[in-house]
Protein backbone atom coordinates (compact mmCIF):
# COMPACT_ATOMS: atom_id res chain seq x y z
CA UNK A 1 0.00 0.00 0.00
CA UNK A 2 2.72 2.53 0.70
CA UNK A 3 4.85 1.52 -1.61
CA UNK A 4 2.08 1.92 -4.08
CA UNK A 5 1.60 5.59 -2.61
CA UNK A 6 4.77 6.05 -3.15
CA UNK A 7 5.34 4.96 -6.64
CA UNK A 8 2.73 6.76 -7.74
CA UNK A 9 3.55 9.98 -5.86
CA UNK A 10 7.19 9.91 -7.12
CA UNK A 11 6.58 9.39 -10.71
CA UNK A 12 3.97 12.32 -11.19
CA UNK A 13 6.60 14.82 -9.09
CA UNK A 14 9.64 13.10 -11.57
CA UNK A 15 7.60 13.70 -14.73
CA UNK A 16 6.17 17.09 -13.63
CA UNK A 17 9.54 18.34 -12.54
CA UNK A 18 11.87 17.03 -15.83
CA UNK A 19 8.87 18.13 -17.76
CA UNK A 20 9.65 21.81 -16.39
CA UNK A 21 13.48 20.79 -17.47
CA UNK A 22 12.69 20.54 -20.81
CA UNK A 23 10.58 22.89 -21.01
CA UNK A 24 11.47 26.15 -19.51
CA UNK A 25 12.69 28.82 -20.78
CA UNK A 26 14.83 29.82 -17.79
CA UNK A 27 18.23 27.94 -17.18
CA UNK A 28 18.12 29.19 -13.19
CA UNK A 29 14.41 26.93 -12.97
CA UNK A 30 15.51 24.46 -15.50
CA UNK A 31 18.59 23.46 -13.32
CA UNK A 32 16.48 23.39 -10.19
CA UNK A 33 13.64 20.99 -11.46
CA UNK A 34 16.12 18.84 -12.78
CA UNK A 35 18.15 18.78 -9.23
CA UNK A 36 14.51 18.15 -7.35
CA UNK A 37 13.78 15.26 -9.97
CA UNK A 38 17.20 13.63 -9.33
CA UNK A 39 16.71 13.66 -5.68
CA UNK A 40 12.93 11.94 -6.26
CA UNK A 41 14.76 9.29 -8.57
CA UNK A 42 16.57 8.35 -5.64
CA UNK A 43 13.32 7.79 -3.92
CA UNK A 44 12.91 4.90 -7.00
CA UNK A 45 15.99 3.16 -5.60
CA UNK A 46 14.83 2.81 -2.41
CA UNK A 47 11.57 1.74 -3.29
CA UNK A 48 13.66 -0.96 -5.51
CA UNK A 49 15.84 -1.64 -2.51
CA UNK A 50 19.02 -0.71 -4.18
CA UNK A 51 19.59 1.33 -0.76
CA UNK A 52 23.37 2.00 -1.97
CA UNK A 53 22.77 3.72 -5.48
CA UNK A 54 20.22 5.59 -3.91
CA UNK A 55 22.96 6.89 -1.84
CA UNK A 56 25.37 6.94 -4.71
CA UNK A 57 22.68 8.95 -6.82
CA UNK A 58 21.87 11.28 -4.25
CA UNK A 59 25.69 11.95 -3.61
CA UNK A 60 26.92 11.61 -7.31
CA UNK A 61 24.25 13.73 -9.08
CA UNK A 62 22.42 15.95 -6.89
CA UNK A 63 25.93 16.64 -4.57
CA UNK A 64 28.51 16.97 -7.22
CA UNK A 65 27.22 17.14 -10.53
CA UNK A 66 24.43 19.90 -9.83
CA UNK A 67 27.29 21.50 -7.78
CA UNK A 68 29.09 21.59 -11.21
CA UNK A 69 26.32 23.27 -13.20
CA UNK A 70 25.63 25.58 -10.73
CA UNK A 71 29.37 26.46 -10.54
CA UNK A 72 29.46 26.33 -14.51
CA UNK A 73 26.24 29.09 -14.51
CA UNK A 74 28.55 31.22 -13.33
CA UNK A 75 30.23 31.54 -16.11
CA UNK A 76 26.97 31.56 -18.52
CA UNK A 77 24.58 34.72 -18.96
CA UNK A 78 21.82 32.69 -17.28
CA UNK A 79 19.31 35.85 -15.95
CA UNK A 80 18.26 35.63 -19.78
CA UNK A 81 15.66 33.82 -21.19
CA UNK A 82 16.74 30.91 -24.07
CA UNK A 83 15.20 30.75 -27.63
CA UNK A 84 13.57 27.35 -27.99
CA UNK A 85 11.83 27.17 -30.80
CA UNK A 86 11.51 24.54 -33.08
CA UNK A 87 10.20 24.63 -36.40
CA UNK A 88 7.61 21.34 -35.90
CA UNK A 89 6.87 21.18 -32.14
CA UNK A 90 4.28 18.27 -33.27
CA UNK A 91 7.00 16.16 -35.02
CA UNK A 92 9.30 16.59 -32.09
CA UNK A 93 6.94 15.13 -29.85
CA UNK A 94 5.42 12.71 -32.00
CA UNK A 95 9.58 11.27 -32.33
CA UNK A 96 9.71 11.41 -28.35
CA UNK A 97 6.40 9.08 -28.16
CA UNK A 98 8.01 6.77 -30.42
CA UNK A 99 10.90 6.72 -28.66
CA UNK A 100 9.34 5.97 -25.60
CA UNK A 101 7.39 3.36 -27.30
CA UNK A 102 10.65 1.54 -28.75
CA UNK A 103 12.36 1.56 -24.94
CA UNK A 104 9.74 0.08 -23.68
CA UNK A 105 9.73 -2.55 -25.88
CA UNK A 106 13.56 -3.04 -25.80
CA UNK A 107 13.52 -3.63 -22.62
CA UNK A 108 10.17 -6.17 -22.01
CA UNK A 109 10.96 -8.51 -24.68
CA UNK A 110 13.51 -10.34 -22.72
CA UNK A 111 11.13 -9.93 -20.11
CA UNK A 112 8.50 -11.61 -22.05
CA UNK A 113 11.37 -14.01 -23.10
CA UNK A 114 12.24 -14.57 -19.61
CA UNK A 115 14.68 -17.15 -19.95
CA UNK A 116 17.34 -15.00 -18.32
CA UNK A 117 19.07 -16.40 -15.26
CA UNK A 118 20.44 -14.62 -12.22
CA UNK A 119 23.95 -14.68 -12.29
CA UNK A 120 25.04 -12.46 -9.59
CA UNK A 121 21.45 -13.07 -7.37
CA UNK A 122 20.54 -11.05 -4.59
CA UNK A 123 20.76 -12.98 -0.94
CA UNK A 124 18.05 -11.68 1.44
CA UNK A 125 20.17 -11.86 4.92
CA UNK A 126 22.96 -9.80 3.68
CA UNK A 127 22.42 -5.72 3.12
CA UNK A 128 22.37 -4.32 -0.34
CA UNK A 129 25.62 -2.16 0.65
CA UNK A 130 27.41 -5.61 1.47
CA UNK A 131 25.93 -7.39 -1.50
CA UNK A 132 27.24 -4.83 -4.04
CA UNK A 133 30.94 -4.41 -2.93
CA UNK A 134 31.22 -8.25 -2.73
CA UNK A 135 30.26 -8.69 -6.42
CA UNK A 136 32.03 -4.74 -7.08
CA UNK A 137 35.19 -6.16 -5.95
CA UNK A 138 35.17 -9.26 -7.27
CA UNK A 139 33.44 -9.97 -10.88
CA UNK A 140 33.57 -6.03 -11.84
CA UNK A 141 36.77 -5.06 -10.79
CA UNK A 142 38.19 -4.28 -13.85
CA UNK A 143 35.67 -2.29 -14.80
CA UNK A 144 35.90 -0.11 -11.41
CA UNK A 145 39.44 0.33 -12.16
CA UNK A 146 38.88 1.68 -15.10
CA UNK A 147 35.82 4.04 -14.14
CA UNK A 148 38.75 5.30 -11.55
CA UNK A 149 40.92 6.17 -14.39
CA UNK A 150 38.23 7.33 -16.08
CA UNK A 151 37.20 9.81 -13.33
CA UNK A 152 40.62 10.93 -13.10
CA UNK A 153 41.04 11.86 -17.06
CA UNK A 154 37.87 13.90 -16.54
CA UNK A 155 39.25 15.67 -13.83
CA UNK A 156 42.18 16.72 -15.42
CA UNK A 157 40.47 17.68 -18.42
CA UNK A 158 38.23 19.39 -16.92
CA UNK A 159 40.29 21.60 -14.69
CA UNK A 160 42.54 22.34 -18.10
CA UNK A 161 39.81 23.43 -20.23
CA UNK A 162 37.87 25.71 -17.59
CA UNK A 163 40.94 27.13 -16.25
CA UNK A 164 42.70 28.09 -19.39
CA UNK A 165 42.68 31.97 -19.59
CA UNK A 166 41.27 32.05 -16.21
CA UNK A 167 42.31 35.41 -15.20
CA UNK A 168 40.55 37.60 -18.34
CA UNK A 169 37.48 38.61 -17.95
CA UNK A 170 34.52 36.68 -20.13
CA UNK A 171 32.29 40.11 -20.22
CA UNK A 172 34.82 42.94 -20.17
CA UNK A 173 37.15 43.85 -22.66
CA UNK A 174 40.66 43.96 -20.99
CA UNK A 175 41.71 46.35 -23.15
CA UNK A 176 39.33 48.74 -22.73
CA UNK A 177 39.70 48.61 -19.30
CA UNK A 178 43.58 49.21 -19.72
CA UNK A 179 43.02 52.07 -21.84
CA UNK A 180 40.55 53.68 -19.39
CA UNK A 181 42.83 53.27 -16.45
CA UNK A 182 45.13 54.78 -18.81
CA UNK A 183 43.08 57.93 -20.04
CA UNK A 184 42.14 58.55 -16.21
CA UNK A 185 46.03 58.82 -15.36
CA UNK A 186 46.78 61.13 -17.71
CA UNK B 1 0.88 -3.94 -6.15
CA UNK B 2 3.83 -2.12 -8.32
CA UNK B 3 5.39 -4.39 -10.88
CA UNK B 4 8.08 -4.17 -13.30
CA UNK B 5 6.05 -2.81 -16.16
CA UNK B 6 5.38 0.45 -13.69
CA UNK B 7 8.59 0.73 -13.51
CA UNK B 8 9.22 0.27 -17.43
CA UNK B 9 6.60 2.54 -18.48
CA UNK B 10 7.93 5.51 -15.61
CA UNK B 11 11.51 4.80 -17.29
CA UNK B 12 10.42 5.13 -20.95
CA UNK B 13 8.13 8.20 -20.31
CA UNK B 14 11.24 10.12 -18.29
CA UNK B 15 13.45 9.20 -21.76
CA UNK B 16 10.76 10.03 -23.80
CA UNK B 17 10.73 13.42 -21.96
CA UNK B 18 14.95 13.69 -22.39
CA UNK B 19 14.65 12.93 -26.04
CA UNK B 20 11.65 15.53 -26.42
CA UNK B 21 14.27 17.68 -24.60
CA UNK B 22 17.21 16.77 -26.70
CA UNK B 23 14.94 17.48 -30.34
CA UNK B 24 14.07 20.89 -28.75
CA UNK B 25 16.89 22.61 -27.11
CA UNK B 26 19.05 24.92 -29.06
CA UNK B 27 20.93 25.97 -26.40
CA UNK B 28 23.97 23.73 -25.35
CA UNK B 29 23.58 23.98 -21.42
CA UNK B 30 19.78 22.67 -21.60
CA UNK B 31 20.85 19.89 -24.31
CA UNK B 32 23.16 18.48 -21.08
CA UNK B 33 20.17 18.46 -18.88
CA UNK B 34 18.20 16.34 -21.40
CA UNK B 35 20.99 14.03 -21.28
CA UNK B 36 20.90 13.81 -17.63
CA UNK B 37 17.33 13.19 -17.74
CA UNK B 38 17.83 10.49 -20.35
CA UNK B 39 20.11 8.79 -17.98
CA UNK B 40 18.26 8.95 -14.82
CA UNK B 41 15.50 6.82 -17.01
CA UNK B 42 17.78 4.52 -17.83
CA UNK B 43 19.37 3.70 -14.43
CA UNK B 44 15.83 3.27 -13.22
CA UNK B 45 14.75 0.69 -16.18
CA UNK B 46 18.36 -1.49 -15.24
CA UNK B 47 17.78 -1.20 -11.31
CA UNK B 48 14.00 -2.19 -11.50
CA UNK B 49 15.02 -5.62 -13.66
CA UNK B 50 17.75 -6.18 -11.46
CA UNK B 51 15.27 -7.08 -8.95
CA UNK B 52 13.13 -8.23 -11.26
CA UNK B 53 15.56 -11.21 -11.81
CA UNK B 54 16.75 -10.86 -8.29
CA UNK B 55 20.24 -10.11 -9.99
CA UNK B 56 22.61 -7.81 -8.84
CA UNK B 57 24.04 -6.82 -12.01
CA UNK B 58 21.23 -4.24 -13.04
CA UNK B 59 22.61 -2.44 -9.93
CA UNK B 60 26.21 -2.81 -11.35
CA UNK B 61 25.55 -1.06 -14.38
CA UNK B 62 23.32 1.66 -13.01
CA UNK B 63 26.92 2.76 -11.02
CA UNK B 64 28.78 2.36 -14.12
CA UNK B 65 26.26 4.79 -15.74
CA UNK B 66 26.20 7.15 -13.15
CA UNK B 67 30.43 7.24 -13.76
CA UNK B 68 30.71 8.07 -17.06
CA UNK B 69 27.57 10.76 -16.75
CA UNK B 70 29.64 12.85 -13.83
CA UNK B 71 32.76 12.27 -16.25
CA UNK B 72 30.92 13.42 -18.94
CA UNK B 73 29.36 16.61 -17.01
CA UNK B 74 33.29 17.30 -15.97
CA UNK B 75 34.67 17.74 -19.39
CA UNK B 76 31.47 19.00 -21.24
CA UNK B 77 31.21 21.69 -18.60
CA UNK B 78 34.84 22.58 -19.37
CA UNK B 79 34.05 22.45 -22.82
CA UNK B 80 31.28 24.82 -22.47
CA UNK B 81 33.09 27.25 -20.93
CA UNK B 82 35.67 27.44 -23.46
CA UNK B 83 32.89 27.78 -26.64
CA UNK B 84 31.18 30.59 -24.41
CA UNK B 85 34.72 32.33 -23.75
CA UNK B 86 35.07 31.93 -27.73
CA UNK B 87 31.37 32.45 -29.11
CA UNK B 88 29.87 34.68 -26.19
CA UNK B 89 27.01 32.34 -26.40
CA UNK B 90 25.56 28.97 -25.85
CA UNK B 91 23.42 28.77 -28.88
CA UNK B 92 23.53 26.24 -31.75
CA UNK B 93 22.88 28.55 -34.35
CA UNK B 94 25.27 31.09 -33.82
CA UNK B 95 28.29 28.71 -32.44
CA UNK B 96 27.89 26.61 -35.75
CA UNK B 97 30.70 27.17 -38.15
CA UNK B 98 30.47 24.70 -40.77
CA UNK B 99 28.29 25.87 -43.63
CA UNK B 100 26.18 23.17 -45.19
Amino acid sequence: MYEQIAFYLFATLTVILFFITVMSKNVLYAMTSLAAGMVLISGFFFLLGADFLGVVQLIVYVGAVMALYAFAMMFFDATKDIKATHEKPLLVFFLGGMMALVFVVIFSAPVIGANIEAHYPIMEDVGNAQMVGMILFTKYLVPFELAAVMLLVAMIAGIILAGKKMDHSLTTNIEDVKEELLKGKK
Amino acid sequence: MIGVSHYLILSGILFSIGFIGVLRRKNLLMLFFATEVMLNAVNIAFTAIGKYYNDLGGQMFAFFVIAVAASEVAVGLGLLIVLFKKHGSLDLDTIAEMKG
